[in-house]
C-alpha cells in the first residue's frame, strides 16, 4: 500500500512540474496557434541559470526569478522576432522551432559542459514528513503545491478576470477579437513570454530532482506535448488532467514495467486519440 | 520535361562515376543515397499529401532493428532481413496510421511525433532485445547476397543507388498518377475532395504506409552500411534532419528530397570535421532555411523560370 501510494505522490508531484510546461505550450497554442519545440529549451535553460544563480548567490528565490525573468525575455524576443513573422504555417513553425532548439541546446553544451548538473534543495525544504505511513518529502511537497497553486491562479485569472476574457476572446476567434479592440499580437506576446517563464520555472523547480543534462530539453518536450495532446490543446483544464495523467503512468509504468516504460505511457494516450483525436478536452 | 531528363542523365552518370572514387567518398554517397530514399518517402507525405509527420525516424529505425535482430539472433540471409524490416516498418506504418491519418494539419504532427518517441523509448529501454542505449553494433554484411557482392564499398552503393532509381521512378509514376493528383488534391482541400465523392481517408492511408515501407527500405540499408543501429537513429532530431531535408530540397518536387539529402549530408561530413559546433551550425540553418529559401533549392532554381499557369504550390513553410 505504501508503495503505490509513494509512487503516486511522486506521479503527482512529477505531474504538476509538467503542467507548468504544459500550460504555457497549451496557452501559446491556443491564442497564436503555434507548435513550439523550443519550449524543451526553455526548461533547459532555466534549469542552467538556476543552478548558476544558486551557486553565485545561494538564494533559491533569487534563482527562480533570474530564470523565470531571463526566459520571459527570450520568449519574448523569439516571438517578436521571428514567430510572428511565420503566420499559422505549422511546418515552418516546427522547424524554425527545432532550430532554436539545436542552437540554444548547442550553446548550454558549450557553456556549462556535459555532466549533469544538480540544483541543491534549499535548507528549509529539505527532509521529509509522514502522512499516515506514508513518507513524503518536504520538497516533492513543495513542487506540488506551486504546480496546484498555479494551476488554480492561472485559472482565475482566465475565468475572473479582465485579461482572463481577453484572453479567451483570443482564443476562440483571434480576428473578432481584434475587431472589438483587444491588443491580440500584445496579448500573443506576453502569453508566450509567461509561457516561457513557466517552463522556466519548471526547470529550475524540477532540476533538484530530475537534474539537467544535455537532452534534457527534448526528454520534457515530449512529456509535455503528450500532456498537451491528452488533455486537448488550449484547454487549462485539460492540461491539468493531462499532466497528471502522463505524472502519474510515467512513474508508474518505470516501476512496474521498466522495459516498456513509455509504452505504458504513449500507448493509453493513443487509446485516448482513437476515441477523442483532439484530446480529453479539447473542442471538436 | 526536356531540362528535368537532362538533369536526370547528368545525375545518373555522375552517380555511376562515384564508383571510381576512393572508398570514402562511396561511403559518404551512398549515405546520401540513403538519406535520399529516406527524405523521397517523408515527401510522398509532406509534399503531396500534406500530412507533416514529424515521426518519420520510426520507421527508418524500425526497419534497420528488425533487419538487425533476425541478421544476429537467428542468422538470416540479407535478402530476408531487408524483407523483414521493410515488413517490420510497413506494419508499424499500418497500425501507427490507423491512429494518425484520422487528424491532418497540427494534431496529425503532434501524434506522429509522440508515436515515434513510443518507438524511440522502446528501443532505448527495452533492452534485451535491442541493446538499450549501446544499440546492436556487428551486425554482419554478408559477401555475396544473389551474386550481388556487397562486402565491397563500392557493390553495396550500387545496390542502394539501384534501390533509389527504382524507389524514384516508382514514385514519379505515382505523383502523377490519377492517384497522385489526388494526394494533391488532398493537400489542397480535404473536405473539397471529400465532397467529391473520394475516400480521403484511405488516399491517405495508403499513402501513408507506401511511405513507412520506404523510410524502412532506407533504415534496413543504412544499418548495412553501418553494421550498427542505436536508438539515435529513431530520435525525433533524426525526424527533424529527415524534415529539413525534404524542405531544404523543394518539398513536392521529385528531385528535391535527393538535392536536400545531398546538401546536408555532405555539409555535415565537412563540418564536422572542422568544428565542434555542427549542432549550432545545423540549427542556424534550420532557422535561415524557414526564413529565407521556404521553396528549398529547387525553389529558388525554379524561380528563374516563370510559370505559364500559376500553380498553387505544395506545403511549404
Amino acid at each position: 500500500m505504501t508503495f503505490w501510494a509513494t509512487l503516486s505522490i511522486n506521479g503527482i508531484a512529477f505531474g504538476m512540474l509538467l503542467f507548468l510546461l504544459g500550460s504555457g505550450l497549451s496557452l501559446i497554442f491556443g491564442v497564436m496557434r503555434i507548435v513550439n519545440l523550443a519550449h524543451g529549451s526553455y526548461y533547459l535553460l532555466g534549469a542552467y541559470l538556476g543552478v548558476a544563480i544558486m551557486r553565485a548567490t545561494g538564494s533559491f528565490g533569487l534563482a527562480i526569478l533570474g530564470a523565470m525573468g531571463s526566459m520571459f525575455v527570450l520568449g519574448t524576443l523569439m516571438q517578436r522576432g521571428f514567430l510572428v513573422r511565420l503566420g499559422t504555417n505549422v511546418l515552418s513553425q516546427v522547424l524554425l522551432t527545432m532550430g532554436f532548439l539545436l542552437v540554444l541546446a548547442d550553446l548550454s553544451l558549450w557553456i556549462w559542459g556535459g555532466n549533469p548538473q544538480i540544483l541543491p534543495i534549499p535548507p528549509a525544504l529539505r527532509g521529509s514528513f509522514a502522512v499516515g505511513e506514508v513518507i513524503v518529502p518536504v520538497y516533492r511537497g513543495f513542487v506540488t503545491a506551486i504546480g496546484g497553486g498555479l494551476a488554480l491562479a492561472l485559472w482565475l485569472v482566465l475565468e475572473r478576470t479582465r485579461l482572463g476574457a481577453q484572453v479567451r476572446a483570443a482564443v476562440d476567434d483571434p480576428e473578432i477579437a481584434q475587431a472589438m479592440g483587444i491588443n491580440v499580437p500584445a496579448l500573443a506576446t506576453v502569453m508566450f513570454g509567461l509561457g516561457a517563464a513557466l517552463a522556466g520555472l519548471g526547470g529550475v523547480l524540477g532540476s533538484p530532482f530530475l537534474g539537467v543534462y544535455p537532452g534534457a530539453d527534448l526528454d520534457v518536450l515530449t512529456l509535455a506535448f503528450a500532456v498537451v495532446i491528452i488533455g486537448g490543446l488550449g484547454s487549462l483544464p485539460g492540461t491539468l488532467a493531462g499532466s497528471l495523467f502522463v505524472g502519474l503512468a510515467d512513474n508508474l509504468g518505470k516501476a512496474l514495467l521498466p522495459e516498456l516504460s513509455y509504452v505504458t505511457l504513449f500507448a493509453p494516450m493513443a487509446l485516448i486519440l482513437a476515441v477523442r483525436p483532439r484530446g480529453l478536452f479539447g473542442r471538436t | 520535361m526536356g531540362p528535368r531528363v537532362g538533369a536526370a542523365t547528368i545525375a545518373g552518370l555522375a552517380a555511376l562515376a562515384v564508383v571510381a572514387a576512393p572508398p570514402f567518398f562511396v561511403h559518404l554517397a551512398t549515405l546520401v543515397l540513403i538519406f535520399a530514399l529516406l527524405a523521397m518517402s517523408l515527401n510522398l507525405l509532406i509534399g503531396y499529401t500534406g500530412l507533416a509527420s514529424f515521426g518519420h525516424a520510426a520507421y527508418f529505425g524500425a526497419g534497420a532493428y528488425a533487419a538487425a535482430v533476425v541478421t544476429l539472433r537467428y542468422h538470416a540471409g540479407f535478402w530476408l532481413a531487408a524483407a523483414v524490416g521493410m515488413a517490420a516498418s510497413g506494419l508499424l506504418g499500418a497500425l501507427f496510421g490507423l491512429l494518425a491519418t484520422r487528424s491532418r494539419g497540427v494534431y496529425f504532427l503532434l501524434i506522429t511525433m509522440a508515436l515515434g518517441q513510443v518507438t524511440w523509448g522502446l528501443a532505448y529501454r527495452w533492452v534485451s532485445l535491442t541493446g538499450g542505449d549501446n544499440g546492436l553494433p556487428g551486425v554482419p554484411r554478408p559477401a555475396f547476397a544473389l551474386g550481388w557482392p556487397m562486402d565491397d564499398a563500392r557493390g553495396f552503393y550500387l545496390l542502394a543507388l539501384l534501390a533509389v532509381t527504382i524507389s524514384l521512378l516508382v514514385l514519379a509514376l505515382v505523383v502523377e498518377s490519377p492517384f497522385g493528383y489526388a494526394l494533391r488534391g488532398i493537400r489542397e482541400s480535404e473536405s473539397r475532395m471529400r465532397t467529391l465523392g473520394y475516400p480521403v481517408w484511405g488516399y491517405k492511408y495508403a499513402a501513408f504506409v507506401t511511405s513507412t515501407l520506404l523510410a524502412g527500405a532506407s533504415g534496413v540499408l543504412h544499418v548495412f552500411l553501418n553494421g550498427f543501429v542505436s536508438p539515435v537513429d529513431l530520435h525525433v532530431s533524426t525526424s527533424a534532419q529527415a524534415m529539413l531535408m525534404v524542405i531544404l530540397g523543394g518539398s513536392g518536387t521529385i528531385g528535391g528530397p535527393v538535392v536536400g539529402a545531398a546538401s546536408l549530408v555532405l555539409l555535415q561530413n565537412v563540418l564536422s570535421t572542422v568544428t565542434r559546433r555542427w549542432m549550432l551550425i545545423l540549427g542556424v540553418l534550420y532557422v535561415l532555411v524557414v526564413l529565407y529559401a521556404p521553396g528549398g533549392i529547387v525553389g529558388l532554381l525554379r524561380r528563374r523560370r516563370p510559370r505559364a499557369w500559376p500553380e498553387r504550390g505544395p506545403a511549404r513553410p
